[in-house]
């Protein structure tokens, strides 16, 4: 089966040699494009998430402050990790959709199609 | 959470007799729950054939659904109820606790999902051992795996016998009446899982997620609705109801702010929560029943939305049962903390909202330990037996027949430890398994996707450092021994302060797998990486949905 020249959903990647694959520049700029994005985020949520927790839990004085009506700057804070929270998954959903997918599943498709890749090249 | 299991003795306030009264409605309701869930596993568990199908639900879910799912399989009883009562008794930092369950979920969209859905096939240990030693790293995140379900599990079906009886108004005394009662749910759970397989589980979850987010927004709108929909007037009136002192109900510090020590096991609390959430062995298994790693990341967004939601309407609830019923008249009910949302249930909508919600609070056990069963029965029949035990002679049909086997097992241990644990103070075993998830599974998780040169060794370093410096730092804190509410309150043998090891357990763990990489002479296969990283980023040969 490995020599049909299409491929069998249970098999689909027979002969790829991966090595090659991720040295390719294609694949390296969508590797950068992806950890370019990730890997801040990530920790900028935590820091983000950590100084509200230190604040929770060291600065009781500063976090009861009230702001308006029995609303205080602890209750404002603890929405507002709410509010970055959903921000940033849907940053990420666009971020993912306009400049990952399309990199991500050009690679697949020629990889997957090798009759493609060869009428590309 | 914290009074989960400590039922006071009985003294009934005069809500909670009133609610006794009608408790023939929660059964009702719930036995419609019950009734219409078995008639939808059955059908679903009509295409169950390859093991694709029992594992993974033929990968056959829309993200909104896989979504929703994982919603019902993150809200437990300990969030609803729990979180609910924890903001109703101590209020700000129950708000606080919840926060850490829902940024955790941007730990699974960024780093993990895709990446995971992509290059698995039925469960963590698919990945961890993708370009390392097969047999070793297999063996070791089976374990991880086992003993984060084991943990979970029973700390719901250690609750589920004083929370039944809660709601359908047992005595708290009445042993024997809670061991029919969990009884009960774990035969369920074997039916659900033994018959449905990852289908039918899936299907009880979105069901019990859609019930619990539409109960507890029903309610939000009504608390909102007695206090002018301000929130500010809602707090003034919890403070009002708790007299003196109510203020600090809206200040941080009530429950994490009594000393040095308590301050500093929050931090770790929050580490383990936030850490460990994408690392939780059934939360993984869930994007292995979507059909690509699009579909992957929709799930994590629906779920993010959902459980955001559902925090935001704990906030209203705690805050409202603080107003309308009080801290006094909530710790003196039968069940403690976790009274405050079905005794506020009956305040604002009667008998007959407090039977709709109890019997959320009962699915809610029912779909979160299904969920648990049936990722411990995976791992075991895919992980330890295809893999390891019979290797070369084992098919995928043998395989789901171990399965099953195993469904059953575990069902039948879960009971007898929630029976022999009923009654003991096993709530800080949640909080174990999100610690033991931190440690133990997200160090060699992401140093796999991430970090070309990490070996086997650094992999079971890191993985059976993390287990055992967590589980022995537990066995030696105030929560097992030396304290008044520990586990075996009689005997000292406490050196460990915090109550949760992540903030030790979890560092360890991510240096261990430095050290063993680094200290480790042999290298892994650079082709295994190189197909490892990108088939993640990629999907090129990910596993795809089955056709029926």
């Amino acid at each position: 089966m490995g020599t049909s020249a299409q491929p069998t959903p249970h098999d689909p990647v027979p002969e790829i040699d991966f090595e090659e694959v991720q040295a390719t520049a294609e694949f390296q700029h969508l590797r950068r494009k992806h950890r370019s994005f990730v890997f801040p985020v990530a920790i900028a949520f935590l820091l983000w998430y950590f100084l509200y927790v230190l604040l929770a839990d060291y600065a009781h004085d500063f976090m009861s402050t009230k702001v308006f009506g029995s609303i205080n700057v602890g209750l404002l804070l603890g929405l507002g990790q709410f509010v970055t929270t959903f921000a940033i998954t849907t940053w990420y959903v666009s971020y993912a959709n306009r400049k990952l997918d399309p990199d991500a599943s050009a690679i697949r498709r020629r990889l997957e199609e090798p009759s493609l890749s060869q009428e590309g090249a | 959470m914290g009074a989960y299991m400590s039922l006071p003795a009985a003294v009934p306030a005069a809500l909670a007799t009133q609610m006794k009264d009608t408790t023939w409605i929660n059964i009702l309701i719930f036995s419609a729950f019950v009734a219409i869930t078995l008639v939808v596993v059955f059908r679903a568990s009509r295409n169950n054939k390859t093991a694709a199908d029992y594992y993974a639900a033929g990968r056959s879910f829309s993200g909104g659904q896989n979504g929703t799912a994982i919603a019902g399989d993150y809200l437990s009883a300990a969030s609803f109820l729990g979180i609910t009562g924890a903001i109703a008794v101590n209020g700000y930092d129950g708000f606080l606790y919840s926060i850490g369950f829902l940024v955790a979920w941007l730990v699974a969209l960024l780093l993990v999902a895709e990446l995971l859905r992509n290059t698995g096939k039925f469960t963590m240990a698919d990945v961890l051992s993708f370009r390392l030693k097969q047999r070793p790293v297999r063996i070791a995140a089976a374990t991880t795996t086992l003993m984060v379900c084991f943990f979970y599990l029973l700390a719901q079906m250690a609750g589920a016998g004083g929370l039944v009886s809660l709601l359908l108004g047992l005595d708290s005394k009445d042993t024997l009446g809670q061991a029919v009662v969990i009884t009960v749910v774990g035969g369920l759970m074997i039916l659900y899982v033994l018959i449905g397989g990852m289908k039918g589980t899936t299907w009880v979850q979105i069901i019990k997620a859609a019930l619990l987010i539409v109960g507890a927004a029903a309610m939000t709108i009504i608390v909102l609705a007695m206090h002018g929909f301000n929130l500010s007037t809602l707090l003034d009136a919890a403070v009002a109801k708790a007299g003196d002192g109510g203020a600090a109900l809206l200040n941080p510090g009530k429950q994490y702010g009594a000393t040095g020590t308590s301050k500093l096991d929050f931090i770790s609390l929050a580490l383990a929560l936030v850490l460990g959430t994408a690392a939780l062995p059934h939360v993984l298994m869930r994007f292995y029943t979507v059909p690509t790693a699009k579909e992957a990341r929709k799930s994590v967004v629906w779920a993010i939305w959902l459980i955001g939601v559902f925090y935001l309407f704990t906030l209203v609830l705690g805050y409202g049962a603080g107003a309308l019923i009080g801290a006094k008249e909530i710790l003196a009910a039968p069940g403690g903390v976790n009274a405050a949302a079905p005794l506020l249930a009956f305040v604002i909508g009667g008998p007959v909202l407090l039977g709709f919600i109890s019997a959320v609070a009962f699915a809610t056990i029912l779909a979160v330990v299904a969920g648990l069963t049936i990722t411990a029965a995976a791992s075991f029949a895919h992980d330890i037996y295809a893999n390891v035990i019979a290797k070369d002679k084992s098919n995928p049909q043998m395989e789901v027949k171990v399965a099953r086997r195993t469904v059953v097992v575990i069902g039948v241990v879960a009971i007898g430890g929630g029976i022999l644990a009923n009654g003991q103070n096993v709530a800080f075993l949640v909080a174990l398994a999100f610690a033991v998830a931190a440690s133990a599974n997200l160090p060699t998780i992401l140093y796999s996707l991430f970090w070309k040169r990490f070996t086997t060794q650094g992999a079971l370093w890191s993985m059976y450092g993390g287990l055992a410096v967590a589980i022995i730092l537990i066995a030696f804190s105030p929560v097992v021994s030396g304290s008044p509410k520990a586990m075996i309150p009689g005997a000292s043998f406490a050196w460990f302060p915090l109550a949760n090891p992540g903030l030790v357990s979890i560092p360890v763990a991510f240096f261990l797998g430095w050290l063993g990489t680094m200290l480790d002479k042999s290298t892994e296969d650079p082709a295994k990486q190189a197909e490892m990283e990108v088939r993640s980023l990629t999907g090129v040969g990910a596993e795809k949905a089955t056709n029926h």
